[in-house]
């Protein structure tokens, strides 16, 4: 049962796909990536919208496009794919449990291991909308999923909670399809996706974004048959004497992404809550050994592009471990999420090596000044919605990596 | 002829099937247990303590959880023997506490016991309440998955001969000279002499339909929190408030499959098929649930769903088991409403002795084989070797469609074997679509495999029954039919 595996990588979404490249290009010989999927690809072969890769190829591709330049790259460079194969645990001797039809259970366990599971929705339950349970109540993704890969309609009258970037997607998507959509339904003041797919799922397509409203009760006994929204207060409270209700079919929920960590804590992996993912340090390595992670698994992403940048690390990091090239990291600084900021990545880095700090602020922010321990960097506008990428050289970061921690802090100047 | 397939109309169906009878089980849903009672409830088999000596819920409570402990092992279905805390917060409460041990004693609950060492309490219970004084303990409180249990008894007594009519609503019952003669049905008249009324919240309009109509059902809603796995171990026990005249209270309970269930509150309504949840029930639940483990308050972010159950509260005060005068041949199990699960099997044997009693001829049938398989769960198999067997001999028992349970295709196609033609039949079968992403990665997985077993387009699949479709129509079907709004 026991396999000859240099890097194993779960999921084989975008950042499994470059860190498979990758770790086939550094030199380790036999890669293995793993997926529960039929497909490969992960979550990109529904995204048949535009707007991946202007980072990565500077240009402006599917999702299907994107992940299949990855693709066609693992197959070229002999990558091994298990598809429809289920990672059940992960020890942390980065021992795996699998399962598939083909061979039922197999055990592995390779010199390196690259986590890269992603992340899901946020379900119905997790919000707690009150109501009935009926039939047309769909995660953003999972709507995409039947609509753009399996071929079917959820509904013809759409409402949506959530301006994330998948649900404002999947209103224009509804759109084309000739289905209604009555309105995307937002809880706070501000969208929570990219402002450009605001102008180009909603305005464009005229579909009302209702700001600081929510959906407080779903209605309907087999199917769903309408929602009731209501306006909210500055604390997020529902206003006595703003619901109505909206008559719809099918309600989409696209309020939130989790990293999908279940195998991390099955392992032990130290995790940060503010993440939701391990703790990684800038070659992508978890607490354990030998454990690398990458992608949405480690932090929700809003662009595949860094995505596949974090993949391309791990693939490195975890072929030269594998191969024992790896050297040891000379120290292990902290880097703290301090006033403004509700998390870094990485959350661990040694000063050995350049970086790019990737952060999330806490609320929209104007002309503000960011703070990576006593190095300062202006910031014109922030948002939740995106990442901030602050990229330290590699005597820049010998020179914050001095101290027992590096702070980091945003500060409104004007 | 039993009317319900919920877990009363299953018992029994069970019961009969030991006896050379033929037997027919009718129900208007398209399933097995998916009426509200059965569907949503506690799960618990109570110890006994609570009802009044003397009534038929006292009587039925202390017979049928004893009865249980066994029958779950003859059908494979899940139990866990948790025991219950009645939790008291002050001397008023112990003093209640001290009548319930009483009144479980008259009832011969055994093992009960007042627990006032606050030491020993909280080796019971690390996370229960500093403000608690003292508590009952009743080692022989369990929990079991209520729709798992009717579905491993309904299953068992079809294995044994009993027939059953889904989607067939009763419309009127043939009482002529005093005596039952036959059932009207949607789908065509049932000749029967002997009709057993375990219609749930609608006992009381079959019975009337069979002139019976001296009592009635009220709908009584309760709702829930179910809490992820992944929070722990939060209580051992299923822990009770000290309980006021109308109701149990608030509890905390650990499931079979190690989440937590928080509820239910109490609230009377007038519609028995309105199970919505509103942010206020919700609310006066967490609070509920919180002054007995305060810890939960930091816990609503681990929410997997929440839900509402009816209970069939009869007007009555106890449990309607009666073998009606006029006509003769129609025995009530009616009023159905807590203990009537821990009660169910000790009902069964009261119906029989009853439908006994007016003629019914009751051979015990040599055949019986009280054996029930439960579907393989490979992945939750203790022994791998046993699992890698299992996928061995069935590969579809290696393909996972289910990530947060880990459910494999296997497991699905075995539930649609054994009858399940819905989401929510597999759901309750195989726990598919049950765990923390609701259905969001299986959901395409299980509609396709539905559809091909049962031989249909994916558009037909419902959630259960009903107009509960899941999809309208394939993609461009909308601009081709032109009926779209723009």
């Amino acid at each position: 049962m026991n396999e000859d595996v240099d890097v194993a990588i779960v999921g084989a979404g975008a950042a499994g796909l470059a860190a498979a490249v990758r770790a086939k290009e550094t030199g380790a010989e036999r890669v293995v990536v793993i997926d529960r999927n039929s497909e490969l690809g992960g979550i990109l072969p529904q995204c048949i919208h535009t707007g991946f890769g202007l980072h990565y190829f500077q240009e402006n591709l599917t999702g299907p496009e994107y992940v299949t330049r990855f693709i066609e790259k693992a197959k070229e460079l002999g990558v091994q794919v298990k598809t429809d194969t289920m990672v059940l645990n992960v020890q942390p001797d980065r021992s795996l449990l699998t399962a598939n039809s083909r061979e039922g259970l197999v055990r592995m366990k390779p010199r390196a291991l690259v986590l890269a599971m992603g992340c899901r929705e946020r379900a119905r339950g997790a919000i707690g909308i009150p109501g009935s349970r009926p039939a047309g109540i769909f995660t953003a993704g999972t709507a995409q999923r039947l609509m753009d890969v399996e071929g079917y309609m959820p509904g013809s009258k759409i409402v949506i909670l959530g301006s994330g970037d998948v649900g404002m997607i999947m209103a224009r998507r509804f759109s084309l399809e000739g289905a209604k959509v009555e309105a995307v339904v937002e809880m706070l003041p501000y969208p929570g996706g990219l402002p450009r797919n605001v102008v180009q799922c909603l305005e464009d397509f005229g579909i009302p974004l209702l700001l600081r409203h929510t959906v407080t009760s779903i209605l309907g006994r087999d199917r769903v048959s309408g929602v009731v929204i209501a306006g909210l207060d500055e604390n997020g409270t529902p206003m006595p004497g703003t619901q109505r209700a909206l008559d719809c079919d099918t309600l989409i929920l696209s309020v939130g992404l989790i990293p999908e960590n279940e195998l991390s804590e099955g392992a032990g992996l130290q995790m940060d809550q503010a993440t939701g993912g391990p703790v990684v340090d800038e070659r992508m390595q978890t607490s354990a050994d030998g454990i690398f992670a990458c992608g949405n698994v480690v932090h929700v992403h809003d662009l595949v592009d860094h995505v596949t940048e974090t993949g391309i690390k791990a693939g490195e990091g975890a072929a030269l471990f594998a191969m024992g090239r790896l050297p040891p990291l000379t120290s292990r600084i902290p880097v703290v999420p301090s006033s403004g900021i509700r998390y870094v990545v990485p959350q661990v880095v040694s000063g050995d090596n350049a970086v790019t700090l990737f952060l999330r602020v806490k609320s929209p922010v104007r002309n503000a000044r960011l703070s990576v321990g006593n190095f300062t960097v202006p910031v014109r506008v922030a948002r939740p919605a995106e990442t901030v990428a602050v990229k330290l050289t590699e005597g820049r970061i010998r020179a914050l990596a001095k101290g027992k921690e590096i702070p980091v802090s945003l500060e409104v100047t004007s | 002829m039993i009317i319900g397939a919920g877990i009363v109309g299953s018992t029994v169906a069970r019961e009969l099937s030991k006896y050379d009878l033929r037997t027919v089980v009718v129900e208007r849903e398209v399933d097995v247990a998916f009426g509200s009672p059965t569907k949503a409830n506690t799960g618990i088999i109570h110890a006994g303590y609570d009802d009044k000596p003397g009534t038929l819920r006292a009587q039925h409570c202390v017979r049928g959880n004893a009865l249980w402990h066994d029958i779950v092992m003859e059908v494979n279905a899940p139990f866990r023997a948790t025991g219950s805390l009645v939790v008291a917060f002050d001397d008023e409460d112990l003093r209640t506490l001290r009548d319930l041990k009483s009144r479980g004693g008259q009832n011969h609950v055994p093992g009960l016991e007042i627990v006032e060492d606050r030491r020993r309490l909280s080796e019971f219970e690390p996370n229960l309440s500093t403000g608690a004084v003292a508590a009952l303990r009743a080692p022989t409180a369990a929990v079991t998955i209520p729709y798992e249990l009717a579905i491993a008894m309904m299953e068992s007594a079809m294995q044994n001969g009993v027939e059953m009519s889904l989607r067939t609503e009763v419309t009127g019952v043939d009482a002529r000279n005093g005596e039952v003669q036959g059932v009207k049905t949607s789908n065509g008249e049932i000749d029967t002499r002997y009709v057993v009324n375990a219609a749930g919240l609608w006992a009381d309009e079959i019975s009337a339909m069979a002139g019976a109509g001296h009592f009635r059902i009220h709908p009584r809603k309760g709702e829930y929190f179910v809490l992820d796995r992944k929070v722990g171990e939060v209580v051992r026990h299923v822990v009770f408030p000290t309980p006021t005249p109308v109701s149990k209270g608030i509890v905390v309970a650990p499931t079979v499959e190690d989440n937590v269930l928080i509820g239910p509150n109490a609230q009377n309504i007038e519609d028995k098929e309105d199970t919505t949840t509103t942010a206020a029930g919700l609310a006066e639940v967490l609070e509920g649930a919180v002054r007995l483990v305060p810890c939960l308050s930091d816990m609503k972010r681990a929410t997997i769903t929440n839900f509402s159950g009816l209970r069939p509260e009869p007007d009555t005060g106890d449990f309607i088991i009666e073998s009606t005068e006029d006509p003769k041949g129609f025995v009530n199990a009616a009023g159905m409403r807590s203990p009537a699960l821990t009660s169910a099997p000790s009902i069964a044997l009261r119906v029989v002795e009853m439908l006994g009693a007016l003629g019914l001829e009751l051979k015990r049938k040599s055949a019986f084989d009280p054996r029930r398989k439960p579907i393989r769960k490979p992945l939750h198999e203790p022994s791998t070797d046993r699992a890698q067997e299992f996928m061995r001999t069935n590969p579809a028992y290696g393909h996972v469609v289910c990530r947060c349970e880990h459910v494999t295709e296997g497991e699905v196609l075995e539930a649609i074997r054994r009858g399940a033609s819905t989401m929510d039949g597999i759901k309750f079968r195989t726990r598919a679509g049950m765990g923390r992403c609701q259905g969001g990665f299986c959901t395409p997985h299980v509609l396709r495999i539905l559809a091909s077993e049962l031989g249909v387009e994916v558009e037909e699949i419902t959630k259960r029954g009903r107009d509960s479709k899941l999809l309208r129509c394939k993609t461009k079907g909308l601009l081709a039919r032109g009926d779209h709004n723009e």
